[in-house]
């Protein structure tokens, strides 16, 4: 299953190469990561959706844990979130699927942020499954380039990540 | 600031290897008398002695070495550490700070080669933090679950000229770093229930009761309790080896008894192991009928291959004191005739191989025979610092440890070229011990120079050089996997080791009968000044067993050559 763990890290040079590194050293897969200061200049937020079943997610946050600079971990699909990520992508938009692209961005509710004669591009904000939903609306032929900016999830309610 | 700030650690030795980068280091060095410096002959051998320090007192061990080669030669010394859990502070020289990323003489991303295989690592970026950085290497180092430190020091920031205020902080607290002092009372309450109902139980006692210091605790509530205990390589020790309820070892090559325990237990009281894939066997088909029961200090290691009934993070000696008291204090009692029918069971077991080996099918000296022999010869009280291969598993199945602490092996990487290093590390905190390092006479080579610093500090450690002139335990595996093909596991051209022993200025012996064996080996240990290097030659057909067939269970073994389960 797919799961959304957010990390709070000490804001300190090669934190980060150590969260990535035990990915790697230990075979967990990595579907995004986003990582940022927070409002406190000592600690990074990060962010890291991946696949595997209980074991390897609990194995995942119990190594996440044991890094000295990680401060806390949780993970968010365990309770009520809102998941969002950003996506930038540029089409091909001449002639008739102008009109289209237009129409497709508006009905996904996307901006169109920069405009040329023959290319529109198109930033969309939402769920995952959402930014892949008005990729395939568009169909493959148009889109020229995709950037997305990985996952990043907050828990409903009054349930903070924080220390 | 890094002499003094150790020298208020309380350490008393360092090992390690100058170089440019540590020149103001060992200036600082040498104008003191504190804090003494063991000069080895490669790197790796400083951080296997305070490897070795460390696995014998529990306090972290320290050694010291300069950029680039001088790193990377610690390498395998840091991940033997890391492994096995030990504590240890590897402090690292670096090029100038400026000077870092740029590819200069003797630069190398220390803190990047080092990530994988240390607890943690620092890189000091101002020089008035040393004394805290260092503080924090040894509080992650010893806490928890113990491990590797690595700090590494621009050249620049050990410049004597610039001066700070020092001051060593008492201790540290890290607000991303909380060890668990104590075991959930809920969990050891239900854990101690379930103990008290066993009909078969096995206590498996791992590295992480030695580290933890729980032995006594451990050995009390087996007593108390009647139940068989058995160790895993990293535990020897943990349980009196010649006690009646030891099984001995368990895994790839346990004994027959511990195994077959094991497998047809209903309950394993695990404490501070981690179920390696060298004692679970395959896991799929580990212990059918076990309900499982385990303690250990890192949450990490509960659940990681096999799932535990009772999970419970803590550490060993805190957990099993608090079981200790919920037994003696409960009106449940094990039920004596099912214990007494497991008992019966267990006994049966040993007598159909009981760690017997035969001695008619050569005329040549059996490894396990010099293995008895030491263990005769210092009334099992020895440190026995060993290298990696077939003398290794002989040691681990034929020395008795009734002490924990005295059995020093690379039991998670198996470094071959650890047990010379390690000996001479515990020879030196502990001079008045019988220290034997048990290699072989491709181990021993991988780190024989040594030698010389053996002579330069007086470190009289008995050296048992267990020939069988092949790296016997890789010609087992290819007696039993690969046909005898012995692809490269014959060692042509051995040096005359007794020579070697007396250029380097110490004693040698050669051993070629059994006859001689044990009057050899008393006037060896006899020498207490002196180090002697006893060149032993066994038979180099023998296999190490039990085996256990590859991916079975752990009742499925081969008992010798020709005998299966
Ligand atoms: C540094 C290193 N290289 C290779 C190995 C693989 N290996 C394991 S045991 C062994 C043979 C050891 O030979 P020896 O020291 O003579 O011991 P014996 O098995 O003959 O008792 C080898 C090559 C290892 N464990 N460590
Ligand atoms: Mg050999």
């Amino acid at each position: 299953m797919r799961h959304i763990i957010s990390v709070l890290l000490e804001n300190e040079p090669g934190a980060l190469s150590r969260v990535v590194g035990l990915f790697s050293q230990r075979n967990y897969n990595i579907e995004s990561l986003t990582v940022a200061p927070t409002d406190d200049a000592t600690l990074s937020r990060l962010t890291v959706t991946t696949i595997g079943d209980d074991r390897v997610i609990e194995q995942i946050t119990k190594h996440l844990n044991k890094l000295i600079d990680v401060v806390k971990v949780v993970d968010l699909t365990e309770g009520d979130h809102i998941e969002r990520e950003l996506m930038m992508i540029k089409l091909k938009a001449s002639g008739a699927t102008r009109a289209e692209i237009k129409r497709t961005a508006d009905i996904f509710r996307g901006q169109i942020i920069d405009v040329t004669p023959t290319t529109y591009t198109v930033q969309l904000i939402g769920a995952s499954d959402k930014l892949d939903a008005f990729i395939s609306a568009l169909g493959a032929t148009s889109i020229m380039e995709v950037v997305r900016s990985g996952v990043s999830g907050i828990a409903r309610g009054e349930k903070t990540l924080s220390l | 600031m890094v002499v003094r700030a150790l020298r208020d650690e309380g350490v008393k030795y360092i090992y390690g290897y100058p170089g440019g980068a540590l020149l103001h280091v060992y200036d600082a060095i040498f104008q003191q008398d504190e804090v003494q410096h063991i000069l080895v002959r490669h790197e790796q051998a400083a951080t296997h002695m305070a490897d070795a320090y460390a696995r014998a007192t529990g306090k972290a061990g320290v050694a010291l070495v300069t950029s680039g080669p001088g790193a990377t030669n610690a390498v395998t010394g840091i991940a033997t550490a890391y492994m096995d859990s030990i504590p240890m502070v590897v402090i690292t020289g670096q090029v100038m700070s400026h000077l870092v990323g740029e590819d200069a003489f003797q630069e190398t991303d220390m803190m990047g080669i080092s990530r994988p295989i240390v607890k943690h690592n620092f890189s000091v970026s101002h020089a008035e933090e040393i004394p805290t950085v260092i503080k924090k290497a040894f509080h992650i180092a010893q806490t928890g679950r113990p491990g590797p430190v690595v700090v590494d020091i621009p050249k620049d920031m050990t410049t004597p000229t610039e001066r700070f205020e020092y001051e060593y902080p008492k201790s540290v607290k890290l607000r991303s770093y909380n060890p668990i002092s104590r075991g959930h009372s809920g969990q050891i309450k239900k854990a101690t229930d379930l103990l008290l109902a066993a009909r078969r139980p096995v206590i498996y006692a791992g590295g992480g009761v030695i580290m933890g210091e729980a032995s006594n605790e451990l050995t009390e509530l087996a007593k108390l309790l009647n139940y068989p205990v058995t160790c895993t390589l990293m535990g020897l020790g943990a349980y009196p080896g010649t006690d009646r309820q030891s099984l001995g070892m368990l895994g790839m090559h346990g004994s027959y008894e511990a195994n077959m325990a094991m497998h047809h237990s209903d309950l394993i009281l695990c404490v501070g192991a981690r179920f390696d894939d060298r004692v679970t066997n395959g896991v799929d088909k580990f212990c059918p009928t076990a309900k499982i029961i385990h303690i250990d200090i890192d949450p990490a290691s509960i659940s990681k291959t096999v799932k535990a009934d009772i999970p419970i993070v803590g550490p060993a000696q805190g957990v099993l004191t608090e079981m200790l008291e919920l037994v003696a204090g409960s009106k449940k009692h094990p039920d004596e005739s099912a214990l007494k029918a497991w008992w019966e069971q267990i006994d049966e077991w040993r007598a159909r191989h009981g760690g017997r080996y035969s001695t008619d099918d050569s005329e040549l000296m059996k490894p396990q025979q010099v293995i008895e022999m030491l263990s005769k010869v210092t009334n099992g009280d020895a440190y026995v610092c060993s290298d990696v291969g077939q003398h290794q598993m002989f040691a681990a199945q034929y020395y008795k440890f009734n002490k924990p602490n005295r059995w020093i092996n690379s039991g998670g990487l198996g470094t071959m070229g650890f047990g010379l290093p390690a000996a001479m590390g515990v020879k030196l905190n502990f001079p008045d011990a019988d220290v034997a390092c048990v290699t072989g006479e491709g181990s021993i080579q991988m780190n024989i120079q040594e030698l010389s610093t053996c002579k330069q500090y007086d470190l009289p450690v008995k050296i048992i050089n267990l020939n069988n002139q092949s790296l016997g335990m890789v010609r087992q595996w290819q007696d039993m996997n690969y046909e005898s093909r012995h692809s490269h596991s014959y060692m042509k051209s051995l040096p005359d080791f007794i020579k070697l022993a007396e250029a380097y200025g110490h004693v040698g012996m050669k051993v070629e009968k059994y006859e001689d064996l044990e009057a050899a080996m008393r006037e060896a240990f006899a020498l207490k000044d002196r180090l002697v290097f006893m060149d032993i030659y066994v038979d180099p057909f023998e296999h190490v067993y039990p085996m256990q067939v590859a991916r079975g269970s752990m009742r499925d073994m081969w008992l010798n050559k020709t005998e299966r389960t």
